[in-house]
């Protein structure tokens, strides 16, 4: 009983695991194909690398990606961090229910529609004000903070509650000015979230094709926007070996993240035990 | 009442003397829900007082105006002189330890304790002299280094009673201080706390709803029941003369029976209830025939299987229909014929010789009290 559905349980792992990862193996193998046409196997190669490498429309699309994620995802968390204590921290307010409507709107509403009343917006103010005079980098930062910062919000709004106001509470009592207060208890605490909000906030940026592709202009070409155009002619096997790239800088990061909170949760538990050891 | 009070140590008796805090007409609502419900208090220099009362009471409203958390709704608040309406958190002379202890998890012990001085731009070497200082009367000196996390328990409680006193508050308030130690360890540090508290000088309210933790700890206590003050007094005054059945029951445990007032002497009263003629030796402000309650505590009725050699007041008899076996003292529940229960504890001051009780399941008992013992209560 128990070997059977121990085998049960094994085929069931085994498949998951493929749907997850399957496409990707596949991506990965067939970066290294030698071959132009990408479903006909021509053996082993890194060919494809070098033509990438070479290839200035890719780093210029792939540095556009990585200066707008970090902007973005900079003043995404600068100002979801400040919606969320408002949210949180500044009681009721006049307008507060709007306030938190609109800052979740981004969160439900269909990216088509999101790109599209942000574009009509650049549109009008080009023509009442003049500016963005192009739209491109400016426009496809702008767009991309204004969804981010709806999940940051989200981020910081939970972490706020969770941790509740008693510190805060505490730093005043012991004398501490409000922004202090903010300074050094509760920027200190917000801390993780902060940083989860803007490693979200970064890989949305980076992940955006839809938004982007509305908001962005003549020339501006992030790497969603490029790859995309690319396979739309065909599978291309330079992008296979650009995707393998970013799964390998994507696996990188998560094991690093992993290995941080591993070493955390053993600091944790040193600190229990030393805890416990005068107990005694 | 209670012994003969100098001035210096009840200074509540005191009418010229001038009350550290003085609550007047504070009224507390959250929307529709009165939290606190138009109290007056006075409060002197270096008393220990007690707010005891059950979970929403309002006593921790009523410490959160003090800090300054919640603002009132009406009424005033005066501490040392000054009124506090408009006075923020942060520039009153109170200090709060949370019950939670509220510890800077970011900050080591010592960064904790200097956090109120240094707001106060008080001089680095004198912060780093007083956060020793403190420390070393919590016995915590080699612990500054760690972080909060790193303490037991009973360790971060003191480290939150070092940092709320290091900046010396005029008023020390305490959240349920030791509600989150276990049992052996709570009993320890109540009287840590009650000798601190003489160390330093400093005027403590302390909200607690464990009224063991009251009686050990205060000068005085206020009893609370939904957002009002039922009684205020010294311990014995609460536990021995109760003024209410609410106050009777809430503070230990008390038998209580409804009866009458049958004879109304200048020294003495008879009251008649279902449990018997009851006989109190001293005098009550009480109208003959009038409704009154009359509660006995369980530990002042004595127990014996003695039947009594002559009738009168003060006694009952009943079967032990349940025995509670604690160790120090039993509890035993009494049901008389008329079905009603009483609860009687005796201390268990002779080993038994053999393994069973003296006393068991099923025997029939005889009760008394002094007369003395009973109280008489209006409502």
């Amino acid at each position: 009983m128990y070997g059977k559905r121990s085998r049960f349980l094994t085929i069931m792992l085994v498949v998951g695991m493929a749907f997850f990862y399957v496409p990707m193996i596949l991506l990965v193998i067939y970066s290294f194909n030698y071959s132009r046409i990408v479903p006909v196997w021509g053996g082993w190669s890194t060919r494809w690398y070098g033509v990438l490498f070479e290839s200035e429309e890719v780093w210029s699309a792939v540095g556009l990606s990585l200066e707008i994620a970090v902007l973005n995802a900079t003043f995404a968390t600068l100002l979801g961090t400040l919606a969320g204590l408002a949210m949180v921290r500044f009681g009721r307010f006049k307008g507060r229910t709007l306030f938190g409507g609109m800052l979740v709107a981004p969160l439900v509403m269909p990216e088509v529609i999101t790109g599209l009343s942000l574009l009509v917006m650049f549109i009008t103010l080009k023509q009442l004000v003049g500016w963005p005079a192009e739209r491109g980098f400016t426009t496809i930062t702008i767009a991309h903070i204004t969804f981010s910062l709806a999940y940051v919000a989200v981020i910081i709004q939970a972490r706020l509650t969770g941790m509740g106001q008693t510190l805060e509470e505490a730093a005043l009592d012991l004398g501490a000015k409000p922004f202090r207060v903010l300074t050094a208890i509760t920027i200190p605490r917000l801390a993780p979230g902060m940083v989860a909000g803007w490693l979200l906030a970064f890989t949305l940026s980076l992940d955006d094709l839809v938004i982007a592709s509305f908001v962005t202009g003549p020339g501006a070409n992030t790497l969603p926007i490029l790859i995309f155009s690319r396979i739309r002619l065909g599978l291309r096997p330079d992008i296979n070996a650009l995707a393998t790239i970013i799964i390998l800088f994507v696996a990188v990061c998560v094991a690093i993240a992993a290995l941080i909170m591993f070493q955390q949760q053993r600091r944790a538990m040193r600190d229990e035990q030393i805890a416990n050891r005068e107990v005694a | 009442m209670a012994g003969e009070p100098t001035a210096s140590d009840t200074p509540w008796l005191d009418k010229d003397a001038e009350p550290l805090i003085r609550i007047k007409g504070i009224t507390k609502k959250f929307g529709e829900f009165i939290a606190v419900n138009n109290v007056d208090l006075d409060i002197y220099q270096g008393e220990l007082f007690c707010l005891l009362g059950g979970s929403g009471c309002g006593k921790t409203t009523l410490l959160r105006m003090l800090a300054g958390f919640e603002t009132p709704s009406s009424g005033t608040i005066v501490i040392d002189g000054a009124d506090m309406s408009q006075v923020p958190p942060y520039e009153r002379p109170t200090n709060m330890m949370f019950q939670s202890y509220a510890l800077f998890p970011h900050m080591s012990v010592e960064k904790n304790v200097a956090f109120g001085l240094k707001q106060d731009k008080v001089p680095n070497d004198e912060i780093a002299d007083r956060v020793d200082d403190i420390l070393k009367l919590v016995e915590l000196q080699d612990f500054k280094a760690r972080k909060p996390q790193q303490l037991s328990g009973g360790q971060r409680q003191r480290v939150a009673l070092a940092r709320a006193l290091v900046k010396k508050p005029k008023v020390l308030l305490l959240d349920e201080p030791l509600a989150a130690l276990d049992k052996k360890l709570r009993e320890h540090t109540q009287f840590e706390l009650a000798n601190i508290q003489e160390q330093v000088g400093i005027t403590f309210v302390v909200v607690t709803h464990d009224q063991e933790e009251a009686m050990t700890l205060s000068s005085r206590i206020a009893v609370m029941d939904k957002g009002e003050f039922v009684q205020i007094g010294t311990p014995t005054e609460i536990y021995e003369f109760p003024e209410t059945r609410f106050v009777a029951d809430f503070i230990g445990s008390a038998n209580i029976f409804e009866g009458e007032i049958v004879e109304d002497g200048a020294d003495h009263v008879r009251v008649s209830t279902s449990l018997g003629e009851i006989y109190i030796d001293h005098g009550q402000s009480t109208k003959m025939g009038s409704r009154v309650w009359a509660a006995i505590r369980p530990e002042k009725i004595h127990l014996s299987k003695k039947a009594p050699t002559k009738s009168g007041p003060n006694q009952a008899a009943g079967k032990v229909d349940d025995i509670g076996y604690l160790g120090n003292s039993s509890i035993y529940k009494i049901r008389l014929d008329t079905g009603q229960i009483v609860d009687v504890t005796s201390p268990n001051q002779i080993r038994p010789k053999s393994r069973t009780h003296g006393i068991t399941w099923e025997d029939t008992v005889y009760l008394n009290w002094e007369p003395s013992s009973a109280m008489l209560l209006n409502k």
